[in-house]
């Protein structure tokens, strides 16, 4: 891009980003505001009132309402759909403050910040400080902004310290990073106002437990500070309104709420296709051709999935048969940032016909002209969708249009359930959950790093985040002990403390080195190591040249899998993998027609409980069927007279033989970790019970499991009783014992040692060259496991697993639920509803358990060929 | 924790499977624990143990859990129990770090004299820990002639014949059905043989890393595998199927 192209695209940025932000209403009924008073009983000062009468506008209702209750002393929760004007809402308050203070003389007392605004991007941070300085300037009002995020100059930091901005524009690491700071109180002492943007997504992660703590410790340095949380639509609003304002034990405390409705109806639709819709799979191919049709009709057209892989598959599918040379583009978060930016500025100035995107582009940021958003592969949940959809045509009073590329059968059914579900509005965001013991840990020893504290005042400060408010002492002492030694019960590492008490009592960091490995330790992002991916030239014979353009960064377990020679896609290119280079993976071009594809570890959502609960809904009751494609339609009445469709409520298990084996399918549509963890236990369960389990498999909808007995005719001659098999008391002794070996609470571990500061957090491109002196958390797990169960970073790693990768919590009320529904099928062949679940197997990864069997078989080719 | 239990296991369950191999033509038992047995001889060799790794970490701000150096001494003491050998050779790397030895708790010098007691004992000195250990049983050297056998910590460059060496903790990725895992392993040509790396909580290094290039003839390359009960042997060629 040459410059003066970059500065065109900058003033067409700025002008967009302008106007929603004072977007006159012009279709009052279409955002409803709840609980006004009255728009009278606030005044806003002249440079205000003067600007929107040049401009030709007025404030919205809502922006009004917000600024009303905030001169009033209350923190408040604004909820309203995209293009609603919040972020101006949220800011009003601050500006009219700024504005009556008017500027600090020169030469008066040190000023802390007046108001803190944090977002969840680091990108939303930058953007905000361009859109909020152009009606500032424009009014002339006296107020400095600036934003701070990883990427601000050191230099630009420091200065910020010592001469703040009246706003400041950052994120929760950010946030922190300056509360752990021996000038914390003196930034912060004048605080009025802290603006939380994106607070939906923020409070149900680490993160959001991370900047719960930040807050409490806000609120302690500024006691009158008033927080405004800006949000979409919530399944609990309650559960935020807490969030925002300090809980005290038996008392009910929340923040008020201002709601704005709907905005227009989005215009959603499932793609209509004369193609055969596969029973199994996450492809989506058949569809190509039909989406391909769609992005030609359409002048700029994200496409979502939801994994990484599937982005990269999408991409190049359409390529293929992109004949007219449709400028579409690939953006997810494992490629180069550099070439991120690119498809973002290319996006904003309408240069591109499409993105195939994953959840990166969620967020915030108005990406251009889009007039249609397409969703490929079923969106997993209601509220997600919504959020997606929320990405077309950036203004709430006209309608986006969406359509829905189901990539199987179940999927018809899933995206059908969520296509309802936004019409009625039903909402399925995770609630925002106990607050992590990991993330208590860093914040801990991030407060002893900023000044001396005393063990009950913290963890009076730390109860007050609604997280947090129901933390024990008990835990909360276990955690300092964890921070000073590691916590153990041996106690051999007293000598080497990291914090230690005080003769006053106080507990204090033990010298400055524990400071500054808190500061490089710092946040909650764990991700799995990862290798840059350089591209290479492959020369004469084979030689592999100097490293050309970096395309992103791949997991390292990934590459693990791969030998010289594979090929993979990545960046939306095929390419061979050549091999490792001190800490860099290499790839060069390839031609193969059928490449490996990465297989990320995240980015794989579970069905959310809502959707899963329609999905049960319409499989029951056939009135529902019509609005399904005929041939899913077939499918449902062949099951319903070969088998049978189970009841709402019901949990259908259907066994039938195939070849030598016997397969048991089960159907408790409660997503594939649940199931996961599920079949875990089941096949444990089996085994003793003499079934002689072989293996399992997992999708969103159902369980398969194979064994050597035919378990229809246990079932049948009273050997397995089905009541027996799905006990709740699975979620006990079998589920510590297959515990221990799990390599999903392994991983989950690792991310808790991490946070809680046990292991270092490797810095990309800080790492030594050749070995490194990491220490495998792998093997930290097995000794700590097996000296000291239960030790508090154990608990935490149980915690996060029960609600993350096992989804035990889901598990547990599926077995309440269907205790005394399960109906059982025995069958002669498989059932039509059973072909995708046994499509799956051979498709998974292998557990721990299997990982011998693969070793005997190599070992044996050994035999084998010294036999010959 | 795979090699702790199966060293509890074996004090009640005696027949390991081990793989049996030859160094320049002295025999040699690889066993699952990941100690190498010279029968011949009566030797058990073992390397890397890593001891007070924990210790070392949280010396430097990182508190590891304070039971690798238990966990590995468990295990050593079901290696020497099984096979009562004559001669323990510990190859090197037999603490974390310089002061690793002199600082070690009271309780675990106990068990390592207990251990000791009957048997000759050689520590052989690591990059980790050259200046040997303090206060313990046993000779300490840089490097030991025994047996048609050269004992030392790091491999020398090249070929070698009769060398038995630790210090890169051999790993092997073995590769069927589009899976992929990865164990320690025991690694031979024949000629020589590297030690896996004893301490509970010491990593690996793939024998396709640089590190290794050159060591072995790789035509000639077996790598032992420590599988959950059993040694499994696979041929480098082999391994990615």
């Amino acid at each position: 891009m040459t410059a003066a192209e970059r500065r065109k695209n900058d003033e067409y940025r700025r002008a967009r980003r302008a106007r929603p932000f004072f977007f006159r209403c012009r279709l009052p009924s279409l955002c409803g505001v709840n609980q006004i008073d009255t728009e009278a009983s606030v005044t806003l000062p002249l440079p205000f009132t003067r600007w929107f009468a040049e401009k030709g506008w007025r404030p919205r209702a809502h922006q009004l309402e917000l600024l009303r209750r905030a001169e009033g002393g209350d923190s408040t929760l604004l909820i309203a759909p995209t293009g609603a004007g919040k972020t101006l809402a949220g800011f009003l308050p601050s500006l009219t403050d700024l504005t009556r203070r008017g500027k600090i003389p020169p030469g008066s007392a040190f000023t802390g910040i007046h108001t803190l605004y944090v977002s969840p991007l680091k990108a939303l941070a930058v953007d905000i400080e361009r859109n909020l300085m152009k009606p500032v300037e424009e009014m002339g009002l006296p107020v400095t902004i600036e934003n701070r995020t990883g990427d601000t100059p050191v230099a630009k930091r420091q200065r910020q310290k010592l001469n703040p901005p009246d706003i400041l524009l950052t994120t929760p690491e950010q946030v922190a990073l300056l509360l752990a700071n021996k000038e914390a109180e003196r930034f912060f002492k004048d605080l009025k106002y802290v603006i939380l943007d994106e607070l939906h997504s923020l409070v149900t992660s680490k993160r959001g437990h991370m900047l719960s703590l930040g807050l409490a410790r806000l609120r302690r340095l500024a006691p009158k500070l008033q927080t405004i949380g800006l949000s979409a639509t919530v399944a609990e609003p309650m559960e935020l309104q807490q969030w925002l304002v300090a809980q005290q034990p038996d008392e009910d405390r929340h923040a008020g709420l201002v709601l704005v409705e709907g905005g227009a109806k989005p215009n959603i639709s499932i793609l209509k296709t004369e193609e055969r819709i596969p029973w199994a799979g996450h492809s989506a191919k058949y569809a190509i051709p039909d989406v391909y049709r769609q992005l030609l009709d359409h002048q700029t057209t994200l496409l979502f999935v939801n994994t990484r892989s599937q982005a990269e598959m999408l991409f190049q599918e359409l390529w293929t048969v992109n004949e007219d040379n449709l400028p579409i583009a690939l953006h997810h978060g494992s490629l180069d940032v550099g070439q991120r930016r690119k498809v973002e500025a290319a996006m904003a100035a309408n240069r591109l016909r499409a993105v195939v995107a994953t959840s990166t582009l969620d967020l915030g940021i108005d990406w251009g002209d889009v007039d249609l958003v397409i969703h490929v592969g079923a969106p997993k949940g209601a509220s997600r969708l919504a959020q997606r959809i929320g990405r077309a045509n950036h203004r709430m009073d006209e309608p986006s249009k969406a359509i829905l590329v189901p990539a199987n059968r179940f999927e018809v059914m899933e995206c059908q359930a969520a296509l309802d579900a936004n019409y009625i509005g039903a909402q399925d965001t995770p609630p925002v959950g106990a607050g992590a013991l990991d993330v208590l840990a860093q914040h801990v020893l991030g407060m002893a790093c900023a000044e001396p504290f005393d063990m009950l005042e913290l963890y009076d400060e730390v109860i007050s985040a609604s997280p947090y408010a129901d933390l024990s002492w008990e835990t909360f002492e276990r955690i300092v002990d964890f921070v000073a030694t590691g916590g153990y019960a041996l106690r051999t590492y007293e000598r080497y403390a990291r914090i230690r008490r005080t003769p006053e009592g106080r507990w204090r960091v033990s010298n400055p080195q524990v400071a500054q490995q808190y500061r490089l330790n710092l946040g909650t992002i764990v991700e799995s190591p990862m290798l840059n991916l350089k591209m290479v030239k492959r020369g004469q014979g084979g030689r592999i040249g100097r490293g050309g353009a970096t395309l992103g960064k791949v997991e390292e377990y990934f590459l693990e899998q791969l030998a010289p020679g594979d090929t993979f896609i990545f960046a939306g290119k095929v390419l061979r993998f050549e091999g490792i280079r001190e800490n860099e993976a290499l790839a060069s071009q390839a031609f193969s027609l059928d490449p490996r594809i990465p297989a990320y570890a995240g980015g794989k959502f579970p069905l959310s409980t809502y959707l899963a609960d329609q999905v049960r809904g319409m499989l029951a009751d056939p009135d529902r069927w019509h609005k399904l494609p005929d041939q899913v339609r077939d499918w449902l009445e062949i099951q319903r007279d070969k088998s049978m469709l189970p009841k709402r409520d019901e949990l259908l298990i259907e066994t039938f033989p195939r070849g030598s084996r016997a397969y048991m399918v089960a159907y408790p549509f409660e997503g594939r970790l649940a199931h996961q963890t599920l079949g875990m236990l089941l096949t444990r369960r089996l085994e003793r019970m003499g079934a002689k389990p072989l293996g399992f498999v997992a999708t969103d909808y159902s369980l398969g499991i194979w064994g050597l007995e035919d378990m229809g005719l246990m079932i049948a001659n009273g050997r397995l009783s089905l009541a027996e098999l799905f006990d709740e008391d699975m979620l006990g002794d079998d589920l510590e014992a297959w515990l221990a070996e799990s390599f999903l609470l392994k991983r989950t571990f690792r991310n808790c040692a991490v946070i809680a500061g046990l292991i270092e957090r490797r810095h990309p491109g800080k790492e030594k060259t050749g070995r490194q002196v990491t220490v495998s958390a792998d093997l930290i797990y097995d000794v700590l496991r097996s000296h000291e169960p239960d030790h508090i970073l154990l608990q935490a790693t149980r915690q996060d697993a029960a609600s993350g990768l096992l989804d035990i919590s889901r598990l547990g009320d599926m077995l309440t639920r269907i205790k005394g529904h399960i109906t059982h099928r025995a069958l002669d062949h498989i059932s039509p509803l059973a072909v995708p679940v046994m499509l799956e197997i051979g498709k998974e990864a292998v557990p721990g358990e299997a990982q011998d069997a693969l070793l005997a078989e190599a070992a044996d080719d050994l035999i084998a060929e010294a036999m010959a | 924790m795979n090699r702790l239990a199966l060293a509890r296991d074996m004090l009640s369950t005696p027949a390991p499977s081990c793989a049996d191999t030859t160094v320049n033509g002295v025999a040699a038992v690889c066993d699952p624990l990941g100690a190498l047995y010279l029968p011949d001889s009566g030797v058990v060799v073992v390397s890397d143990l890593h001891l007070e790794k924990g210790a070392a970490f949280a010396r430097r701000g990182m508190m590891l859990p304070p039971y690798d150096t238990l966990a590995t001494l468990t295990v050593l003491s079901a290696v020497i129990s099984r096979y009562d050998p004559k001669v323990v050779i510990s190859l090197g790397d037999n603490f974390h770090d310089r002061i690793g030895s002199a600082h070690m708790p009271a309780e675990f010098r106990s068990l390592i004299t207990t251990m000791a007691c009957g048997r000759e004992w050689i520590w052989i000195n690591g990059n980790h820990d050259p200046d040997g250990t303090v206060d313990l049983p046993g000779t300490c050297a840089d490097e030991l002639h025994y047996g048609g056998l050269v004992f030392r910590h790091e491999p020398r460059q090249g070929l070698q014949k009769g060398e038995i060496a630790g210090h890169l903790h051999p790993a092997a990725t073995v590769r069927r059905r589009e899976k992929a895992i990865r164990r320690p392993c025991f690694a031979t040509d024949g000629g020589r043989l590297l030690m896996p790396a004893f301490g509970l909580m010491s990593g690996g290094l793939d024998l396709r890393h640089k590190a290794m290039r050159g060591l072995f003839d790789r035509t000639a390359l077996v790598a032992h595998l420590m599988g959950r009960d059993r040694v499994y042997s696979v041929r480098f060629g082999n391994l990615l199927g």
